[in-house]
């Protein structure tokens, strides 16, 4: 070795690099802030800024219960599905039965706990991957939703509804402050409490949960649940932002959350995933859809952008997880 | 004359990011002999058997095979060269026949088709060997595990196979099913093919060992004739320093009755019944297969019991649930640790606290000072050596790792410990650290139940001893009366 520097300057190449390794999802954020500041001039204003957070709110609300599902090793694909039957039921509640908000909000919450009980319940009970449950379960709540709404653009809701969706708060838009609220509590649960725990117990290795005294089956129809409430909530800030009961709301949803999550960091297998991360890849899809909007992109090549960045975030994953166990193998052969 | 060398190992070296898996290590292997390779956990035996396979590249070094010298192997050069593997994962399509197993990858000169009558008829002779009975038609996932190792060890036959190296064969087998396979070695030997015969088990070594050599913290140690050693100078050898091999003494008799089962029934077992006392560890033999691990659930409540009653110090209990148990204080610690017992993923303080997560939470929040508090006092009380309380499970040793899944049970104040196969897979320093943590607790008056196929082990830490055969109840020993072959006999179902 005829290397004299000091350690911590030979080993800051390699430091920055694993820093930078365990960061690829917030790197990849600040390359396309910066791409899109160059090369769209609009973008990083206050007012498109503003408009992409909101815009994020929604599905970035949905994300985090779809989170407490992926971590425990399932996965809820009928999210977008739930909000479209919601988003029609609670219409029809305030316009057709003349509900007012502070009774239709909270009985919709409680169907959307309803419909996250449902995909639960048929988890557990047919003893068949989520993916394929709520693959079904997302058809059969799409299509209540077209049915009871009759191909009718629902509209007349009392003025106090507004504010959810469109209201502000100092300047901020409500969404967004109730993202945050529900971002921390979903990270306060998943990090610091009991429950959190068996969250991750479930899906880091489910028998040795099961032999360690977890309910199994009971988890995971409560995460089900916590998924459908959380979801609910984005379809009461989507109807007030839209004011316009319609079956297009919602759908494909499940998509931006998925691919999301998959991009910050929340392993598909299940048993990994931080708040922190899901934010930064609610962000990355928020970004990259407001660009492409500005951008003027054809409906169809974003659909082909957001199928490829799914893609890319899954071999993400896929590779995190292959680097990791090589390593485990490396650390264990020796 | 000397038997030829057919492989040899020159310097071989590798490195991985902060260790040296490999240090300069040279070995001889001879034409036809078993070569027994001895070593703890972490000695670089499985990074050698890969370098062979052609599984890893080597840093630098060379590999003589048959006198060809080779800088590189590759998986295809090695197989073709007649070297192979069998690890300790089994390498089986669980869903393809016996038949379909063993020529898997075998391709037919005259025909694209795969002719399933023909590859049946070629396995069925090569299992002719083995005089075994495997059908070579039947699916893979249909046979027990040591029938699967033997259509493992099959496969490597069928390939006309020079050299096989064997990494812990016998860890899944019971006692006959071991004899077997030694049967099989041994013809294998006469054929001329070179078994590198990896284990843990000495008694196995000296039965069934030419020479030995010993490997230790990546480097080569010596080669012995089996013949001109003994046990103790090869742990030494192994661990580098004096290690009595003994099993510790206790110091309390047992007491009461701690747990007492009657008729049980359900999970493949009928009308098991049997007692342990406080401070008493009972030892459960019986091959693999013989239904010890289902007592174990149904004790635990991991299935369902059909019949019988369950006692705890006198009173009846209904234990429906792993849960039920654990609130009454009975804790298992499973055969399978990284697949039933641990959260590999997750950080060594996560694991040992997460089965009493509860009692240290308060309004559902995790109280992280008791937990850190909780989680070094077992560390440190049963020595799991690991760099910090924050590392995943994952990358600790056998050994460690069942430490941690120990102090899972142990955190939970269990008064009842079942242990199914408390020491498969762990070097011997890690055994001995075993054995004297269980003769601790069975001090401390708490009554153990232990599975084991390791008929030594079995003798030397129970005091007494129950058997299983075909689920049911075989018989039962006391310590005055343990005798091996007694033992064997009744787990065969012969008295």
């Amino acid at each position: 070795m005829t290397n004299h520097r000091p350690e911590f300057i030979n080993n800051l190449g390699p430091r920055i690099l694993a820093v930078m390794k365990k960061n690829v999802p917030f790197l990849i954020l600040l390359f396309l802030l910066l791409l899109f500041s160059f090369i769209a001039p609009n973008f990083m204003t206050f007012g498109n800024l503003r408009t992409l957070i909101r815009q994020i709110s929604f599905s970035g609300i949905s994300a985090v219960g779809l989170m407490f599902v992926m971590i425990s090793g399932g996965i809820d694909l009928s999210i977008g599905s739930q909000v479209v039957f919601s988003n029609v039921l609670l219409a029809i509640m305030m316009v057709d039965w003349k509900l007012d908000p502070a009774l239709a909000i909270p009985l919709i919450l409680l169907v959307g706990t309803i419909l996250g009980a449902v995909n639960g319940y048929l988890t557990i009970s047919l003893k068949i991957h989520p993916l394929i449950i709520t693959l079904g379960t997302s058809q059969i709540f799409k299509g209540i939703g077209y049915i009871i709404n009759r191909s009718r653009n629902i509209m007349g809701f009392p003025d106090s509804f507004r504010w959810f969706g469109q209201g502000y708060v100092w300047g901020i838009p409500v969404p967004v402050i109730i993202m945050i609220v529900v971002a921390l509590i979903g990270s306060f649960i998943l990090t610091r409490t009991y429950f959190g725990r068996k969250v991750f117990a479930l899906g880091g290795n489910e028998e040795a949960a099961r032999l360690a005294g977890v309910r199994i089956n009971s988890m995971k129809v409560i995460l089900f649940m916590i998924c459908g409430f959380i979801t609910s909530i984005t379809t009461v800030l989507l109807l007030s932002r839209v004011f316009t009961g319609q079956t297009i709301t919602g759908q494909g949803l499940e998509f931006d959350c998925l691919t999301a999550a998959l991009l910050g960091g929340v392993s598909f297998k299940g048993g990994e995933g931080t708040i922190f991360g899901l934010i930064v890849g609610i962000i990355i899809i928020g970004v990259l859809n407001n660009a492409m909007q500005l951008a003027s992109f054809p409906d169809f090549s974003q659909t082909v952008v957001k199928g490829t960045v799914l893609l890319i975030a899954v071999a993400f994953d896929v590779y995190q997880k292959s680097r990791k166990s090589k390593e485990t193998i490396a650390k264990v052969a020796a | 004359m000397d038997p030829k060398v057919i492989l040899s190992l020159e310097n071989i070296t590798k490195k991985y990011p902060g260790v040296l898996a490999l240090n300069q290590v040279s070995m001889d292997f001879l034409e036809g002999e078993v070569h027994a390779l001895l070593g703890e956990n972490g000695a670089g035996k499985s990074t050698l058997i890969k370098a062979v396979a052609g599984a890893i590249d080597i840093d630098s070094g060379i590999i003589k095979i048959n006198g060809q010298e080779y800088h590189k192997i590759t998986p295809s050069l090695s197989r073709s060269l007649g070297v192979e593997v069998i690890y300790q994962e089994f390498n089986l399509v669980p869903a393809l026949s016996v038949a379909e197993n063993i020529y898997l990858c075998e391709k037919n000169e005259n025909s694209i088709l795969f002719n399933a009558k023909e590859v049946e008829k070629k396995a069925a002779k090569v299992l002719e060997q083995f005089d075994v009975k495997i059908d070579a038609h039947s699916m893979v996932q249909d046979l027990s595990i040591a029938d699967q190792q033997i259509v493992e060890i099959a496969k490597a036959v069928s390939k006309k196979v020079k050299i096989l190296i064997m990494d812990e064969p016998s860890a899944p087998l019971s006692v006959s099913e071991v004899e077997m396979m030694f049967k099989i070695i041994k013809r294998l030997k006469n054929n001329g093919v070179t078994v590198i015969y990896i284990s843990h088990r000495l008694e196995e070594v000296f039965r069934i060992s030419d020479r030995v050599s010993v490997m230790r913290d990546g480097c080569y140690v010596t080669t012995k004739n089996t013949k001109e050693t003994n046990r103790q100078e090869l742990i030494n050898l192994m661990v580098g320093r004096e290690l009595k091999e003994s099993y510790p003494a206790r110091k309390n008799p047992p007491g009461e009755i701690a747990l007492e089962a009657r008729n049980l029934t359900g999970n493949g077992d009928r009308n098991i019944s049997f007692s342990v006392r406080k401070g008493e560890i009972l030892g459960i033999s019986g091959l693999v297969g013989a239904g010890r691990t289902e007592l174990a659930q149904l004790l635990f409540g991991a299935a369902k019991m059909e019949q019988g009653e369950l006692l705890i110090k006198g009173i009846p209990v209904k234990i429906k649930s792993p849960s039920d148990a654990i609130r009454h204080r009975i804790g298992l610690l499973t055969e399978d640790r990284k697949g039933q017992g641990l959260f590999l993923e997750m950080a060594v303080k996560w694991n040992i606290v997460f089965p009493i997560v509860k009692q240290i939470s308060k309004y559902g929040v995790v109280n992280t000072r008791k937990e850190e508090e909780i989680a070094r006092h077992f560390k440190e009380r049963i020595n799991i050596k690991t760099p910090s309380l924050l590392q995943q499970v994952i990358n600790l040793s056998g050994g460690n790792q069942q430490k941690v899944v120990l102090a899972k049970s142990l955190a939970a104040e269990s008064d009842i410990l079942i242990f199914d196969e408390p020491t498969r897979g762990i070097d011997v320093g890690a055994k001995q650290e075993i054995y004297h943590l269980m003769t601790e607790l069975a001090d401390n008056g708490i009554a153990i139940l232990m599975i084991s196929s390791d008929m030594e082990e079995l003798l030397g830490m129970s005091d007494r001893i129950i058997v299983m055969c075909e689920g049911e109840l075989a018989g039962e020993v006391q310590k005055a009366q343990f005798n091996q072959n007694y033992i064997l006999d009744l787990a065969s179902g012969i008295h």
